[in-house]
């Protein structure tokens, strides 16, 4: 049924049909409403058996999750920013242990400086972490996405992260087309753990492994993310087959074929990209973007793929790797080897700085006369950082940064964009 | 694709007006997209929103600068923001305000542009006499129907009550209302003048 909603609704209303068994979410900020809304279903009574389980921090909410999905439950969490770096040592915990628990990140950025505006830091600090990684570019996608990652999860027993864009998404108002229960119910089958702390056939989880085995146990949790490689597009077929939609998948490329330039990037900005890449395409440009969806595991053979008959790739990203530049960029270029073509970083959107045609058009051109930086920060405001660099130079007590450049900057509380 | 920029202060349903708006254009049939421009929100601070309403599905994820229509549900904020910024020549502005142009000072700007689509509402005050409550969000969709065409008064009904409900949800529909009849008649007005 087509349903006008905001995108954090959205994916509780997708998460409750997945039938959790234990949601469990420290509630203050960096939340979003998607666990308050399955709050108020399970207070409802809606979800029961569900048990809501308001914890004192991230920390605890994934230990929970840890517990919950030991003991047999379909667990889910939900957090952002640096709720998500609070709870770090859990999370590879989580992974490390096998544990198929969905999570929602609603990706913020990550301070210092405080900020609670979009960027993909969160996510992209955790791309090691032995989680399955799935970026959504729309809300649709979101909500299609929470459906597979309880499936593809369960099946590899490891842990899925459903990363959707803090704020562009979580608060925006768009169409969504929400399945019905029997749907979710005829692609999702009952948890079924691959392990289990059951009193009557007793066993221990989370033993301590030296060096004569060490590097097995953690080949496998790679292997296990080849495995998936191989799933995720199965998953997608059929999902496609009950919910009547192309969703998920590894990639999406978007007007490839032929293309001389192709960007890459994930998450909402996809959706801006697309239609800039229609006025390129109209004006004659061979162009393409190429959306990335599983991001972990990486899907080297299917970006090469797209990507070998190009000149020149843009990796278009929300993140910064401080010291060498691009995060997404330095695992394309893995799946470029040995191939020659040109390839630009370009971050953008850090903090929530609004990403808009009109810069993407002009970043563009510069790429296809490859007179792009090889590492480029987009709309960056050269003049405010020579001015603090010169006042450090200047002076040795220059004072702090970013309150320097706030008031260089000045008012912007008058500011549309 | 018509953007549509919502301009207010926090506490006066800026947001929830923006996600109204976009919940009337879908029961309308269309694609809508609704967004807040995302800050720390405080009572009183300048709030802006967004809504974009189409044929198509709509991709476009960045703020609205050149809107084809504004909202001010704040005369306050004429001369602290740029509430003007980017809008079309032909767009529509409707604000909320008892005053004429002349009055809120912005005659020069209002000169330029079509008459007939600038409009102002006394929402602040049909929302006291049918709600109670100053909140002039869904008032101004009901004026905001009538002078420009773009979404029906029976879809910002709709709308509110999906947002509201019992009595709250009924004085705003019955503000809305009388918003949607007396822009009608301001418009008629203009055009025989």
């Amino acid at each position: 049924m087509l349903k006008q909603c905001e995108g954090s609704h959205a994916v509780a209303s997708a998460v409750a049909m997945c039938r959790p068994e234990v949601i469990c979410a420290y509630p203050i900020s960096p939340q979003t409403h998607i666990v308050e809304g399955l709050g108020e279903m399970v207070k409802s009574g809606k979800l029961a058996p569900c048990e809501f389980i308001n914890v004192e921090s991230e920390f605890a909410a994934m230990s929970v999750a840890i517990g919950a999905s030991a003991a047999g439950a379909r667990s889910y969490t939900a957090t952002a920013s640096q709720g998500l770096l609070f709870m770090v040592e859990a999370v590879y915990n989580a992974s490390g242990l096998g544990l198929p628990i969905v999570m929602t990140v609603a990706n913020r950025a990550i301070g210092a400086p405080i900020n609670i505006w979009n960027d993909h830091s969160d996510s992209m600090s955790q791309r090691d972490c032995g989680w399955i990684q799935l970026f959504a570019e729309n809300n649709q996608e979101a909500l299609d996405l929470h459906i597979q990652a309880f499936r593809l999860g369960e099946e590899l027993s490891l842990p899925v992260m459903v990363c959707m864009d803090g704020f562009i998404l979580t608060h925006a108002y768009e169409r969504v087309d929400m399945p019905t229960q029997e749907q979710v119910d005829a692609y999702l089958p009952p948890f079924v753990p691959r392990q289990i702390l059951d009193p009557a056939e007793p066993v221990s989880i989370g033993a301590m492994v030296g060096p004569e085995a060490f590097t097995e146990v953690r080949y496998l949790a790679h292997a296990k993310q080849m495995q998936a490689l191989e799933l995720i597009p199965q998953h997608a077929a059929e999902f496609q087959k009950i919910f009547g939609r192309d969703s998920g998948g590894l990639v999406r490329p978007y007007r490839c074929e032929d293309a001389e330039t192709i960007v890459v990037a994930l998450g909402s900005v996809l959706g801006t990209l697309k239609d800039t890449i229609d006025e390129m395409r109209d004006a004659g440009h061979k162009i393409g973007v190429l959306g990335i969806v599983s991001f972990r595991p990486f899907p080297l053979q299917a970006i090469r793929e797209v990507l070998k008959d190009a000149k020149r790739v843009v990796v278009l990203e929300k993140s910064l790797a401080v010291g060498i530049g691009g995060i997404v960029s330095t695992d394309v270029r893995m799946a470029l080897s040995g191939l020659h073509l040109h390839g630009y970083t370009v971050i953008a959107g850090l903090g929530g700085r609004a990403i808009t045609k009109a810069s993407l058009h002009k970043m563009l051109q510069q790429a296809m006369r490859d007179e792009l930086e090889h590492v480029t920060f987009l709309d960056l405001d050269h003049n405010l950082v020579k001015r603090h660099l010169e006042r450090e130079k200047q002076k040795r007590r220059s004072g702090p940064m970013a309150e320097n450049i706030l008031r260089d900057v000045g008012v912007v509380a008058a500011r549309i964009a | 694709m018509l953007q549509i920029r919502i301009h207010g202060r926090g506490g006066q349903g800026v947001v929830t007006a923006a996600e109204m708006l976009s919940i009337a254009a879908f029961l309308q049939g269309k694609y809508s997209q609704a967004f807040p421009s995302f800050g720390s929100e405080r009572t009183g601070a300048p709030v802006v929103s967004f809504c974009r309403i189409s044929d198509r599905e709509i991709r476009l994820r960045e703020p609205i600068m050149e809107p084809d229509a504004i909202i001010i549900q704040d005369p306050t904020l004429l001369h602290q923001v740029d509430v003007f910024g980017g809008l079309k020549l032909a767009g529509h502005v409707l604000i909320n305000t008892s005053h004429s142009f002349d009055k809120l000072g912005i005659a020069d700007i209002i000169s330029e542009r079509r008459l007939e689509r600038m409009c102002t509402l006394p929402a602040n005050e049909l929302a006291m006499k049918y709600v109670g409550r100053p909140m002039p969000n869904a008032v101004l969709l009901g004026g905001f129907a009538a002078l420009t065409g773009i979404i029906k008064l029976e879809f910002v009904a709709a709308a509110v009550r999906e947002k509201f409900s019992g009595k709250v949800a009924e004085g705003n529909i019955a503000a809305a209302t009388a918003a949607y009849d007396l822009i009608q008649q301001k418009i008629r007005e203009k055009v025989h003048a």
